[in-house]
């Protein structure tokens, strides 16, 4: 098995670099990436996280489109596909615009940045069907384990509450209902809501019986400290990230915040380390292809942040005037280095076996 | 091991407590199964080993609850992780990790044990439940043997003394159940592990019990010797109910003791001659105005339901293939077969809520996936394996109001219905404060009120005790005598020999078999229920059916 950490730096690598272009062909380039890891690395019978992923991004590209078209986005343009009746506002919404005329430059730009996002989105749904949360939190620091485990906990409840819905609304069905409409959905409210605390219960239950959190009790300072560290690390490690992922605040701002917020966090990790009782059933061993995953995912990130701070030629889309983009040959090699560092990894066993037995039935 | 002091337990809100003064000492090395109806304050009992009752529930706990020298008060379950082990009722809601070697493992980490122990550990326990093959693969794509007893193995390769289990094998078809019965066994016997279980089928578990402790309402007997509490036991197997109508002393608790009691028996009535026990359609032991009811539906045979041809398919599985079948009015279908024959995606198709690949579904002549709900309602009703997932409002009668408004039927319909079918109810309960038995008779009667003609149940019998279950044959041969045609979908081969006319066994989505119960299940192995094994050659089912035919012969 591949470390999980691996696929999250190489997942989380591309999803920055994604983050940094607006460029269509490169971002199609990172969403086949991440789609080809899929469909050739994630072992038979984990959950599929890349397709959720992927439509969310594809409703976002939509949802993007389409507020363009009715509300428009600032981009200006010459090149008009259809005047809609504009919308007559009061003088106080004067900064409001609704209709008017539609161009193909506005259109263009909102459907790229909706891609921006749909590729930023597949990287993240890739990495966890490589790699589930839930093995990811098995080499979470002694500090971060509680919060971990509830963000686990989060996460797998989520299909969960999905999956009973779609049995409650086949009950209401079975009682004459027709299972559509908002009045519906107020209905299935309480049955699922209720259906999924049992659950969460139950499940607290089996943990708490196994010995969950059965940490020796910490001395009161040595918890203020580590908590107070924690804190501020995760907190100026978020506002790094997000200075360093969104071009607009812009991005040399983030990266001192990261590093302090990085080190604080650091630090507090270490401190509850030295406290830490819970011993770790066969870790994955981290060797070459981990390596070459984390390693092609820093670099890509960081290509790609460097290249669009610096406003270089091809990163992104320029749609006043409309023209079609460049593909910068650094950035493509970046996302070629990615696809070969997946290639590097073996087929993990329950796939390759199903493949083997396919072949032989063919 | 297990010393219970005077033990009172009482919720805030209920009016009497859920346990009280129970003493009970439980020895080393012992498989103690508790036994008593629903809602009797099993449950409480065994949570009250680990310390989750009140530590995690909350409620008052009186006296002491002393577990291998500590005191509940004192631990908490985390603190007795390393000497209980509590296996939740599905397994699948207690699994935290994804894969079974992983979950095994979890409960040692959080314990501190160290990795070289650790691992030796998992490969020991791997095993001892025999799972090696499985060992890599995800929980979810196991069977629901396979998971019970990869529940069984995470919290054994923590090392506890002590197991805790409720219901392990209630969700579970026979042969799974063996499985998870014989793991359970050699536990006890080999390892001299302590288990106590609390189990509704007691015909699968009640021959591997040293002791029996009873519970009801909320008063616990001393332990009892299982010959000796089956004597008084409310809730007994079809062996012990046998035993007890011929008089036999000592009872026998085991298909093979009561076998051997009844060599004379057999002998008896093999003098028969022949047509009476070839009598197949009409069994032995029907009051008369029920077989009058069943040849009038027979020379009806209107067929209410049919698939034709039926294939669909779940994700990657072909859960139905090429399935032909036609049910009639007044007749009663069990649906048999492991745990994923397809039985559960059979009923769905039937009700027209699954996409098919091929073939026809046609009851009352309409297809039910065309039909508007309403209609759909009219026409055929489903119960789900979860009934709670029919019921939405805080009380009963409200419950029953909304379904009279549902339908369109006049007010105090659903009512009515669900008086006769379960007596009388506490219309100002919330419907998940009933009995497993009141709330899937509240499902039932909600789906009747929409008029249905074709019935089909989901396992109905799933955490029922022996009370609600003889309630539910009763209800369910008045239904069919009505002209109802009933499909049911089960395990509970017991259930199947009291109530079926006709059993489809399925497996991997094709019909294998499908014929006149009495034929199907009594030759099956895996099948055949209690009685049908101790008489066998002599097609007798039940226990009626035996005294019906000991009555014919003197």
């Amino acid at each position: 098995m591949i470390h999980p950490v691996a696929w999250w730096a190489w997942g989380v690598g591309l999803a920055t670099a994604a983050a940094h272009t607006t460029n269509p062909v490169l971002l199609i380039l990172v969403v086949v990436v991440a789609g080809w890891a899929v469909l050739e690395r994630r072992e038979v019978g984990t959950i599929d996280a890349f397709r959720p992923f992927l439509l969310i991004g594809l409703v976002a590209v939509l949802l993007r489109v389409v507020m363009a078209v009715v509300l428009g986005n600032g981009v200006g343009g010459n090149l008009v596909i259809v005047e809609l009746p504009r919308l007559a506002l009061p003088s106080w919404l004067a900064g409001l615009r609704v209709g008017g005329p539609v161009t193909i430059e506005s259109v263009l730009a909102a459907a790229v940045d909706g891609m921006r996002l749909a590729a930023t989105l597949a990287c993240i749904g890739a990495a966890n069907a490589l790699a589930t949360p839930k093995r990811l939190l098995r080499y979470a620091p002694a500090t971060l384990y509680d919060i971990g485990t509830a963000i686990v906990v989060a996460l797998t409840f989520a299909p969960q509450l999905v999956e009973l819905a779609s049995r409650v609304r086949v009950a209401r069905r079975l009682r004459g209902h027709a299972g559509r409409g908002p009045r519906e959905l107020a209905r299935l409210v309480v049955p699922v809501l209720a259906g999924t605390l049992e659950r969460a219960l139950e499940l607290a239950a089996s943990m708490e019986s196994r010995g969950y959190g059965r940490l020796p009790v910490r001395t009161g300072r040595a918890r203020w400290l580590g908590s107070i560290l924690a804190l501020l690390g995760t907190a100026g490690t978020c506002a790094g990230l997000y200075g360093l992922l969104s071009p607009s605040v812009g991005g040399w701002l983030g990266l001192p915040t990261l590093v302090a917020g990085v080190a604080l966090a650091a630090a507090s990790l270490v401190l509850g380390a030295r406290r830490e009782v819970r011993t770790a059933y066969r870790r994955d061993p981290w060797r070459v292809p981990e390596w070459a995953l984390t390693l092609a995912g820093v670099a890509t990130a960081g290509l790609f942040v460097v290249a669009d701070g610096a406003g270089a030629a091809g990163m992104a889309l320029h749609s006043a005037p409309l023209a079609w983009p460049e593909v910068p040959l650094l950035a493509t090699l970046a996302l070629a280095l990615c696809l070969s560092a997946v290639a590097l990894t073996p087929v993990p066993p329950r796939l390759a076996a199903a493949r083997t037995r396919s072949a032989v039935a063919a | 091991m297990i010393d219970f002091q005077d033990v009172s337990v009482s919720y805030a809100g209920q009016s009497r407590p859920a346990l009280s003064g129970a003493t009970v000492h439980i020895d080393e090395g012992e498989l103690v199964l508790v036994v008593g109806p629903t809602g009797s304050g099993k449950s409480t009992l065994l949570r009250c080993i680990n310390g989750l009752v009140p530590h995690f529930t909350g409620g008052l706990l009186q006296g002491r609850v002393l577990v291998g020298g500590r005191d509940t008060r004192t631990h908490r379950p985390r603190d007795l992780a390393d000497l209980v082990g509590f296996v939740v009722q599905d397994p699948m809601s207690g699994f935290v990790t994804d894969t079974v070697e992983d979950e095994i493992a979890y409960g040692m980490e959080a314990l501190g044990v160290d990795p070289l122990v650790m691992r030796r550990r998992v490969e020991d326990t791997l095993d001892v439940l025999a799972l090696a093959q499985v060992r890599d693969r995800p929980l979810r794509s196991l069977s629901g043997g396979q998971q019970q007893r990869v529940a069984i193995a995470a919290v054994l390769a923590a090392g506890p003394r002590i197991l805790v289990l409720d219901e392990p094998t209630s969700a579970l078809d026979p042969v799974a159940a063996e499985d998870v019965l014989a793991a359970l066994h050699r536990l006890v016997h080999d390892l001299g592990m302590t288990v106590v279980m609390a189990e509704h089928r007691l015909e699968r578990v009640v021959h591997h019990a040293d002791r029996i402790l009873l519970v009801e309402a909320g008063q616990a007997s001393p332990l009892l010797d299982p010959a000796e509490a089956m004597v008084t036991s409310q809730i007994h197997p079809p062996v012990v109910s046998l035993g007890r109508r011929l008089h036999w002393r000592p009872l026998p608790l085991s298909v093979r003791e009561a076998r051997r009691r009844a060599s004379g028996i057999r002998e008896r009535l093999a003098t028969l001659p022949p047509p009476a026990r070839a009598d197949q359609e009409a069994r032995a032991g029907r009051s008369v105005d029920q077989i009058g009811a069943l040849g009038a539906a027979a020379a009806v045979t209107t067929v209410v339901a049919a698939a034709i041809d039926l294939t669909v398919r779940r994700g990657q599985v072909t859960a139905l293939s090429g399935v032909d079948l036609a049910f009639t009015a007044g007749e009663i279908t069990a649906v048999m077969g492991r745990n994923g024959a397809g039985k559960s995606t059979l009923l769905a198709a039937l009700v027209g809520e699954l996409p098919r690949q091929h073939g026809r579904v046609s009851v009352m002549g309409s297809d039910p996936a065309r039909l508007t709900p309403a209609a759909r309602c009219a026409a055929v009703g489903l119960v789900p394996q979860d009934p709670d997932l029919l019921l939405y409002a805080d009380t009963v009668s409200a419950e029953c109001r909304n379904a009279d408004a549902d339908f369109g039927r006049p007010p105090g319909t659903t009512g009515a219905l669900l008086t006769r079918i379960a007596g009388p109810v506490p219309p100002d309960r919330h419907p998940r404060d009933l009995s497993e038995g009141q709330r899937l008779a509240l499902a039932l009667a909600i789906v009747l009120a929409g008029g249905a003609t074709v019935l089909l149940l989901d396992e109905p019998t799933r955490g029922l005790d022996y009370q609600a279950k003889a309630r539910l044959v009763e209800v369910l041969r008045n239904l069919a005598a009505e002209g109802h045609a009933v499909v049911l979908a089960t395990h509970d081969v017991e259930l199947v020999a009291e109530v079926a006319h006709r059993v489809v066994v399925l497996a991997d989505g094709e019909v294998v078999t499908d014929g006149p119960a009495r034929q199907v299940i009594a030759g099956s192995p895996a099948f055949a229920p209690q009685v049908a094994k101790i008489m066998h050659p002599i097609p007798c089912l039940t226990v009626d059916d035996v005294c019906h035919a000991l009555d014919a012969v003197s």
